[in-house]
């Protein structure tokens, strides 16, 4: 959705009402995308099994699993584990030639797949690889996609509602895909609760060639740097994340914010001010045009919680606000707050870290 | 070598206000900016065109007040700049608009040379689905890069260029052929101020404006509300957050120990994680 | 530097730069507009009336096309005390003409417009662009600017320095002594939201008519300084200012006084259920024509706010300022046509127009009123609002006590406070400054 804020269209006009054209009238299933990279699932694809098995208890219908992959073990697993999580069957598509996320090859698998099994609906986890694999499905298959859902439902007719929220979380939209299939929708990471995995037999599992040589597939893929070993920040990814604002008061005092960060083994970062005083570089920087983090937890030492900071940080699982103003924003989205200053606070919250988690390590430097 | 920048112009999301009765977005006296994550993608061409040589042309589909965030690209740098307005535009949903926006950008190609490069943001601040960039590569059968954190080599001979994807867990370096689509992480480059000469450019310069016929759309019903398969049916204020945050106490117990166990309380799992990797693990 | 020169340029985008920008360009003159502000109006705060005569000059049909809240029918002057106000109203039905003489806008929309009109007129405008200082040739006179942008100076034949009332620009050149504490007020100002109805409802308004009411007395604690309620089509502006130095002395807050002017029994039902949208601070002249600087120089002009010409007793500063930058144009136009440089001698022309027209002539009359009510803040804004409230009660109060020994009863209150020849001294001060 471009205009997500437009007024809903007035009744009486066709596209508000459903009129399922005839050929997707067999268009049945709820499917889910299952997320693997590097013989990694991506744990939002159980996530969405979870949405997905309540959604196609919903309608009575099955939910599919699928998984796309290169041939061997790690593609196996991740289709036995499917069925632990709910799937009643999985597709898989195995080449070798999926070894590596590539635009082409993975959107060829998914709408091949699609367009042979028809699902009625198709989530997928609002990842990198899967923001990048839904918008070219869509678009090949030119039906209609929701990003970033936040809760997803079936009317009584059997559409999927995908609420969503836009212009940072100011308002909410429920949109419809009303005549169009697959209705496609797109959920990040932890905004769907992880279902219990119960351990089941692997069930049915339907195979599909890839249809595609090395030669078909124009992006190469040189080399891979995982974060471990790159020098570079892994702010957006860092399950610990403690940053500092202008409550800290001078450059000098964002040392505090690095020793906490260090000891945690978490990655360190800046509200935007901090950035455009030169105390931090841009790379820090976590916001609407920083980096957006969905940590487990983040530790916001003297920032006041505008809304273009809050827009970076509100997926974090657990929010910790440390500010001197009790009036500050931040408190209101915040889980814990503290009201004191963080130039005192930082080094004893340091201390306590370094004694509760390990009284003999040394601390790890975070790059 | 040309580059063509998508941009949006969007209301400054930071101001937005909902009314309490209608729930409507009150657009009323809310600036408008360029949609912050265009920026570094304008910045990226711009790089690029000061290395390679070259044009950068801004494109941007929306009404006619666009036009302001237009001349503001052209006052960063860039050489040109395209309005693609009309009503039957308006509705437009990610799908419509990557219809639309493709179609301009063929027409651009015809009238001033073949791009080499569509560069766009991430996502914008009110849509945040980051469709429309793939959707346009997929029109127009460029190949996409999408979550590029850097441009590190173009071959314009060779026809390739390599840039750094991040991917989940890491960097991805990846190569491709020339035109291609890429979408710029945010963070990766800051947009230069203009010179003064580019700023008094910018101030006299006339956009270029194209209706949909100007733009050879050959089917309206493509475009627009018609032509967009999704469809928001209800718009609403997301319900106040239940908790607000719950205060620390600073006096009974010195404050650090007593923070520290509460988060572990709410977040068991978290104290063993960060155990192991404080060891190393 | 840009190779490119520029006939003139203005450094501003408010009211008297855009005056200025436009009279230039009208007049076939190539000129650069330079603001700071990231569009012209973003940096300008005001209650805000916009006085259709002085604007009628530079833009005839302005009518049509510009975005105007209401226009005034009614005028309202509230003399207040804590709990209490005496007012003096004045409505007619003849500012229901078909050209209105004044009327209520919202800056930020208006110098949008105004600013398209100068663009419109082929004047060049550069936003988000801050004048850094001036460039001087070995002479010592201004020949252009030089700004924040890479390779950003630029000349001209005249610099026109409409950068209001806070311009660093000319302190730092010192063309001019920055503006002391005691002539230049601090006002706040909120934006109300009320639907339509409720507005015309509480203030007896129908269609587009629109009414003002500036208020003095207790409000401002002894200090100097008048608080201002105006109509707009779907909201209210209120706001209330005072001298920087009685805030520095007195450590009151601006926003302190506004919330409790918004409290004031009078004030606070008509802003009753309203949705605060934007809050704004500005400075403001107020010292008159006593605290005028120099107004023209070699190569360059001052003009509106920077050249602190603001008429603080009937609140006049848009008009002021847009006068003051056409005639600075028309006055550069003149010398230009002669085909004369931009020296102070021939610049001085700016001055004789100026000084001939209203806007020096009103400063002039009231040239001793800042300093009376600074010097007597404590009786016009404390005292006396305090003695009128409660003499007008007396009056009307209907509680059997004999009217002539009511009448006796509100002359002892006044004497009492202010003796004899303090009532006469304060009404003969008062009448000398006000002619």
């Amino acid at each position: 959705m471009s205009e997500a804020a437009k007024t809903p269209a007035p009744a009486g006009r066709s596209a508000t009402k459903k009129e399922l054209p005839d050929h997707f009238k067999g268009y049945k299933h709820v499917w889910v995308f299952i997320e693997q990279e590097r013989g990694q699932v991506h744990p939002v694809s159980w996530e969405l099994l979870g949405a997905g098995r309540q959604l196609a208890d919903k309608l009575k219908v099955d939910l599919a699993a699928v998984v796309i992959g290169p041939e061997g073990e790690a593609t196996r697993q991740a289709a036995a584990e499917a069925f632990c999580y709910g799937a009643d069957l999985t597709y898989v598509v195995a080449d070798n030639l999926l070894a590596d996320y590539r635009n082409e090859s993975y959107t060829k698998a998914l709408t091949d797949v699609v367009n042979t099994y028809k699902p009625e609906i198709l989530l997928l986890g609002a990842t990198t690889l899967g923001r990048d694999l839904a918008g070219s499905v869509a678009t090949t298959l030119l039906t209609g996609l929701t990003a970033d859902c936040t809760a997803l439902d079936v009317d009584a007719d059997g559409s999927l509602a995908a609420t969503r929220p836009t212009f940072g979380g100011s308002l909410m939209c429920t949109i419809y895909t009303l005549n169009y299939r697959p209705q496609m929708a797109t959920v990040r990471p932890r905004v769907m609760q992880m279902p219990e995995r119960v351990q089941r037999d692997t069930g049915r599992i339907v195979t599909h060639p890839l249809g595609l040589v090395e030669d078909d597939i124009v992006t190469k893929v040189l080399s891979f740097l995982p974060d471990r070993e790159s020098a570079n920040s892994n702010l957006a990814f860092s399950d610990v994340v403690v940053a500092g604002g202008l409550g800290l008061g001078s450059p000098e005092n964002f040392q505090l914010v690095r020793q906490l960060a260090s000891v945690l083994g978490a990655e360190y970062g800046c509200s935007r001010p901090l950035v455009q005083k030169g105390w931090v570089t841009s790379d820090r920087q976590i916001g609407q045009t920083g980096k957006t983090i969905r940590p487990k937890l983040y530790i916001a030492a003297g920032i006041s919680g505008a809304i273009q900071h809050r827009v970076g940080v509100e997926g974090a699982d657990l929010i910790v606000a440390i500010n001197t103003d009790k009036n500050a924003p931040i408190f209101e989205f915040a889980h814990v707050g503290i009201i004191t200053d963080a130039i005192r606070l930082l080094p004893a919250l340091t201390e306590a870290f370094r004694a509760r988690l390990s009284p003999h390590s040394r601390d790890r430097i975070a790059s | 070598m040309h580059i063509v920048v998508c941009i949006k112009q969007v209301p400054d999301s930071a101001q937005i206000r909902v009314h309490p009765v209608t729930n409507t977005i009150m657009r009323q006296g809310v600036p408008t900016i360029i949609n912050p994550y265009d920026l570094f993608a304008l910045e990226a061409a711009l790089e690029l065109r000061d290395k390679f040589g070259g044009e950068v042309t801004v494109l941007t589909m929306g009404p006619p007040s666009a036009e302001d965030s237009l001349r503001k690209a052209l006052t960063f740098g860039a050489d040109r700049a395209v309005l693609l307005t009309d009503r039957f535009f308006a509705g437009a949903d990610t799908l419509a608009t990557s219809y639309a926006l493709a179609t301009a950008i063929r027409k651009i190609g015809e009238t001033y040379g073949a791009p080499d490069i569509i560069l766009t943001g991430k996502q914008t601040i009110d849509g945040d689905t980051a469709q429309v960039g793939p959707g346009i590569a997929k029109r127009l059968g460029l190949l996409q890069l999408t979550y590029v954190a850097r441009i590190s080599t173009l071959d314009l001979a060779g026809r390739t260029i390599e840039a750094e994807r991040r991917s989940e867990g890491g960097v991805q370096m990846l190569r491709t052929k020339l035109p291609c689509l890429i979408s710029m992480l945010e963070a990766t480059n800051e947009i230069r101020r203009g010179a003064m000469v580019d700023a008094l450019r910018a101030a006299r310069a006339t956009i270029v404006k194209w209706s949909a016929q100007d733009a050879g759309v050959e089917d309206i019903s493509k475009c627009g509300l018609r032509g967009s398969p999704t469809i928001v049916k209800k718009v609403f204020a997301p319900p106040p957050r239940a908790e607000k945050a719950v205060m620390i106490d600073c006096g009974s117990r010195p404050p650090a120990e007593a923070l520290i166990e509460d988060i572990f309380r709410r977040q068991p799992k978290l104290e063993a994680e960060l155990v192991a990797l404080a060891r190393g693990f | 530097m840009i190779e490119e020169k520029f006939d003139a340029i203005v450094v501003g985008a408010g009211m008297a730069g855009n005056a200025a920008t436009l009279t230039l360009a009208q007049r076939g003159l190539k000129v650069l507009q330079l603001e700071r502000g990231e569009y012209s109006g973003s940096k300008n705060v005001q209650g805000a009336i916009l006085y259709a005569d002085m604007l009628e000059k530079l833009i005839p049909d302005f009518r049509e096309d510009a975005p105007l809240e209401r226009h005034l029918v009614e005028q309202r002057f509230w003399m207040m005390d804590d709990r209490a106000h005496v007012g003096l109203h004045y409505r007619s039905e003849d500012f229901n003409e078909e050209r209105p003489n004044r009327y209520t806008i919202i800056r930020a929309q208006f110098d949008k417009w105004f600013s398209s009109k100068v663009r419109e007129a082929g004047a060049v405008v550069l936003c988000e662009t801050t004048v850094t200082e001036l460039a001087r040739d070995a002479y010592g006179r201004v020949i252009g600017v030089r700004t924040d942008r890479h390779d950003g100076e630029v000349h001209a034949d005249v610099v026109v320095l409409a950068e209001g009332v806070n311009g660093l620009l000319g302190t730092k050149a010192e063309l001019r002594a920055r503006p002391k504490p005691d002539n230049v007020a601090l006002a706040v100002k909120e934006m109300h939201f009320l639907p339509r109805e409720t507005i015309e409802a509480r203030f007896n308004l129908k269609g587009d008519e629109g009414t003002v009411i500036e208020a003095a007395g207790t409000i401002s604690r002894g200090m100097t300084g008048m608080g201002f309620i105006y109509a707009n089509k779907e909201c209210v502006s209120l706001g209330i200012g005072c001298l920087v130095a009685d805030f520095q002395r007195t450590g009151e807050t601006p926003y302190g006084l506004l919330e409790r002017f918004k409290r004031h029994p009078s004030v606070a039902p008509l802003i009753e259920g309203s949705e605060v949208k934007e809050y704004s601070a500005h400075l403001i002249p107020e010292g008159g024509y006593n605290a005028i600087p120099q107004l023209y120089g070699e190569g360059w002009v001052v003009v509106g706010d920077a050249a602190q010409l603001n008429n603080a007793i009937h609140r006049e500063g848009s008009n002021l300022a847009m006068t003051s930058g056409r005639i600075a144009a028309e006055a550069i136009f003149q010398v230009k046509s002669r085909k004369d440089p931009m020296t102070k001698e021939n610049l001085s022309l700016y001055k004789k127009m100026l000084d001939d027209s209203f806007v020096i002539k009103d400063l002039k009359k009231y040239k001793d009123m800042p300093q009376l009510m600074h010097i007597q803040s404590q009786n016009f804004f404390l005292t006396y609002p305090q003695l009128v409230s409660k003499a007008m009660q007396n009056f009307v109060r209907v509680d059997g006590t004999p009217k002539t020994e009511k009448e006796k009863t509100t002359l002892r209150s006044f004497v009492k406070a202010r003796s004899w020849t303090g009532l006469f001294g304060d009404a003969y001060r008062f009448a000398r400054a006000w002619r």
